[in-house]
């Protein structure tokens, strides 16, 4: 090859591109941490106070969606749903915030375990009903502890949200592959895009486990 | 024909559409496996070999172990999959080489989560607790003996359910090397889709690769217990086989791609 490995004319041409692709890495990664977040917490109680006969199934479920490849979910459902939801983003945004509140009904489960039992006697000392024992005494307890492994799957989230290339979700990478593929330049589009995830990734992780220090 | 009720339908003569395509699926688990098998080895070697480094006695080392760790976390799996694929052959001699799909796909996946897995060793090694560390000196066994008779024989029984984690991580992260041309179970199961249609084929494709994420669950629960075993806490395999079918808890913190 005669031009030089690297062309700052292209890097200059592609990051407007990959900062384009960029709010939607940034918007799936939020919208699917607020499903993960809520769901998560939802999933954890019915685990907790549902009878066995719906517990078992519920389990069974979760631990099938921890089980199987992202990948083969986000085509499976894109196929399924794409039409029923507008469009693959928002797809990709439900399978990422469902896949991951399997991980997170894991942590809040640990969280309520947590709760020192005494706090659930002196509910029920109190005489409070079920539905203020868990509001006022359980979570507000439980998620303390649940901060950092919260702050830790966002971040593994938004490094995840590259495999929504598979459906086509003009996310970051899929950007940088479409840039690389007109041009036949991938050097720059794809050196960057791992410089843009590490550039966001490495200081957010860093502070969590300041804040995994200071709850501790 | 597509639904549920169409799955139900449908299920026999699917099934022999499946009979008929099962070279190519079997082809396409032995291409899964060989990422998963080989990148899960090439995984644990950096996972031990950079963990141990995070701990090592010259600063220079644990810092050159705590960028490659942190660089190989923050860069996304799919980014170093696409990178050493489309970039690595456009760059100058000597390093404009195309290597085979399978081995970019390893070695992608080996570095990613054995980056991961690093972590994991290093927070092992320090979860021994002090009093070995003490006992080693006591007994004046030199430290690199210490390290590997007393520390790493512990370390591996507290490391082993959260490798077991990545490794299923791994597996799942293995899906995506159809994009770079390989021909893996996942692309295999999607050839299949236009004559069976989407229910079946993904329900199929998705218990395969539950069922291969069960035998790294076993094969890992089997050497969490002989590990256990082999240091004094706990029964021998032949006495807990049940503790082999134990579920598996969810990835460590940001144990995940």
């Amino acid at each position: 090859m005669n031009d030089s490995w690297w062309s700052w004319d292209h890097a200059f041409a592609v990051f407007p591109v990959l900062m384009d692709g960029f709010r939607y890495t940034l918007l799936v990664t939020v919208v699917g941490t607020l499903i993960a977040v809520v769901l998560g917490l939802v999933v954890a109680i019915i685990r907790r106070i549902s009878p066995p006969i719906i517990r078992g199934p519920v389990t069974w479920v979760v631990e099938f969606i921890r089980m199987t490849p992202l990948v083969v979910q986000l085509v499976f459902a894109s196929m399924l749903l794409s039409q029923h939801l507008g469009g693959t983003l928002w797809v990709g945004i439900w399978v990422l915030g469902i896949h991951y509140t399997t991980y997170m009904a894991e942590v809040y489960r640990a969280g309520i375990d947590s709760v020192a039992k005494g706090q659930w006697e002196a509910a029920t000392a109190l005489s409070l009903p079920a539905s203020r024992t868990w509001r006022a005494v359980v979570i507000p307890q439980a998620i303390r502890n649940t901060l950092p492994a919260l702050g830790n799957y966002a971040i593994s989230m938004f490094k995840e949200t590259p495999f929504l290339v598979v459906i086509y979700v003009g996310e970051m990478v899929r950007q940088a592959q479409t840039y690389g593929g007109d041009t036949f330049r991938y050097t720059e589009a794809i050196t960057l895009a791992g410089l843009v995830f590490l550039a966001a990734s490495y200081p957010t992780s860093v502070l969590i486990r300041r804040l995994e220090k200071k709850l501790a | 024909m597509d639904g549920v009720i169409g799955f139900f339908e449908q299920l026999g003569p699917n099934l022999e559409i499946l009979t008929a395509r099962m070279p190519q699926i079997l082809d396409g688990i032995k291409v899964t496996l060989l990422a998963t098998v080989l990148g899960g080895l090439l995984a644990l070697v950096i996972a031990i070999v950079f963990g141990i480094a995070q701990v090592a006695k010259y600063t220079t080392v644990r810092i050159v172990a705590r960028v490659f760790v942190e660089f190989f976390r923050g860069t996304s799996l799919v980014v170093q999959l696409f990178w050493l694929f489309f970039v690595l052959p456009q760059l100058p001699y000597p390093f404009g080489f195309r290597l085979e799909p399978l081995l970019v796909g390893i070695i992608a996946l080996g570095l990613n989560y054995g980056a991961y897995g690093a972590e994991v060793v290093r927070g092992s090694i320090g979860s021994v607790p002090k009093g070995q560390y003490e006992a080693v000196s006591a007994l004046s066994l030199s430290p690199v003996r210490g390290m590997f008779r007393v520390i790493i024989p512990q370390a591996w029984a507290l490391m082993l359910p959260s490798l077991s984690n990545l490794w299923i991580q791994l597996l799942k992260g293995s899906a995506i090397v159809n994009t770079i041309t390989l021909y893996d179970l996942f692309f295999r199961v999607e050839q299949m889709r236009d004559q069976t249609g989407t229910w079946f084929a993904y329900i199929f494709a998705l218990l395969a690769y539950y069922l291969i994420a069960w035998l790294i669950v076993i094969t890992m629960n089997a050497l969490e217990v002989r590990a256990k075993h082999s240091i004094g806490r706990g029964p021998a395999l032949k006495h807990s086989l049940r503790s082999l079918f134990q579920a598996p808890g969810s990835p460590a913190k940001g144990g995940v791609a």
